[in-house]
């Protein structure tokens, strides 16, 4: 694992599988819409209401995956102070809480229609609402502290103090009333018809891709910048050794 | 069928901001990363090229 501690290594298979999975973003993509949008049937109940479905639950689970990624990279930070671990959690913050505030915004639209409301204080929207602000203050906490290594240390441990809130949302549905559906996925099997289903997993790779191809630039960007900050400091510390070397040879 | 599609069966106003607002997002969100990282590439060269030219 220490062998992937090394960003030059580490950077070299994202780069590889960079491509990969831009493909499996673009195709997914091409396939999933058409079937989402025109081919996959209205729904009984709901009619073409339902169709935000293909849009909501990706972005659902994706924020669900993404958080736990992020909560994954803050404990190998804390505990073995990986630094690929630590850059993929602060790359992925502003990844996750796009995909849960497109989720809970998604959620808004389609629930005006079924329920009658935008929004409703129950457990699962309550929840998903927290995790939203959770990836917020994983972000604000990093920025937080003069020391950069402090704020780094503080949202990692918000990153991980926060996966209680994880089976929370999952059993969420399950544990409370909410007007919220449950889950499609069932200990007796899947509750949602097929015809539906395969739109919804290319949605949900298309998404996935979607992910790995933006983490991947952004830990390249990350890597830059840490490069730009040790140019910066390497060649703000020239005069002043300069400026010491002098005084020291023209002390007596 | 395009009209079905446009109309989508009276739920319009709700699943195309939901798509438009995902699309915003996706694209957005590729584009703002493109920007910053083409931005520290030059950023990067400019330092190593002061650097190999000497103060």
């Amino acid at each position: 694992m220490h062998k992937y501690a090394n960003p030059t290594e580490f950077m070299r298979i994202a780069n590889a599988v960079l491509p990969w999975a831009a493909g499996v973003t673009v195709i997914c993509f091409m396939v999933g819409l058409p079937l989402a949008l025109i081919a996959s049937p209205a729904d009984y109940q709901q009619g073409e209401a339902y169709r935000i479905m293909y849009i909501h639950v990706p972005s659902a689970w994706m924020g669900l995956m993404v958080y736990s990624i992020m909560a994954g990279g803050s404990a190998g930070f804390l505990i073995w102070r990986h630094p690929i671990a630590h850059l993929v959690a602060r790359a992925s913050a502003p990844l996750g809480a796009i995909f849960t505030a497109l989720c809970l915004v998604t959620g808004m639209l389609w629930g005006q229609p079924m329920w009658g409301t935008f929004w409703v204080w129950d457990a699962r929207l309550t929840s998903m609402l927290m995790l939203f602000f959770l990836y917020l203050g994983y972000l604000a906490l990093g920025e937080a502290f003069e020391d950069p290594e402090r704020g780094d240390k503080a949202a990692a441990v918000l990153a991980l103090v926060g996966t209680v809130n994880l089976p929370i949302i999952h059993f969420s549905v399950e544990w409370w009333n909410t007007l919220h559906q449950p889950s499609i996925f069932t200990m007796k099997g899947m509750t949602i018809s097929a015809d539906m289903i395969w739109p919804l997993f290319a949605m949900v790779f298309a998404f996935m891709g979607y992910y790995v191809c933006i983490l991947v630039l952004r830990l390249r960007s990350e890597i830059l910048n840490a490069k730009i900050r040790n140019a910066r400091s390497a060649r703000a510390a020239q005069p002043m050794s300069a400026t010491t070397t002098a005084a020291t040879q023209g002390a007596p | 069928m395009i009209d079905h599609l446009i109309h989508m069966g009276g739920y319009a106003a709700y699943v195309w901001p939901a798509y438009g607002l995902a699309t915003v997002c996706i694209v957005g969100l590729y584009v703002t990363t493109r920007r910053t990282l083409k931005a520290r590439e030059q950023e990067f060269e400019r330092l190593k090229r002061e650097r190999r030219e000497g103060p």
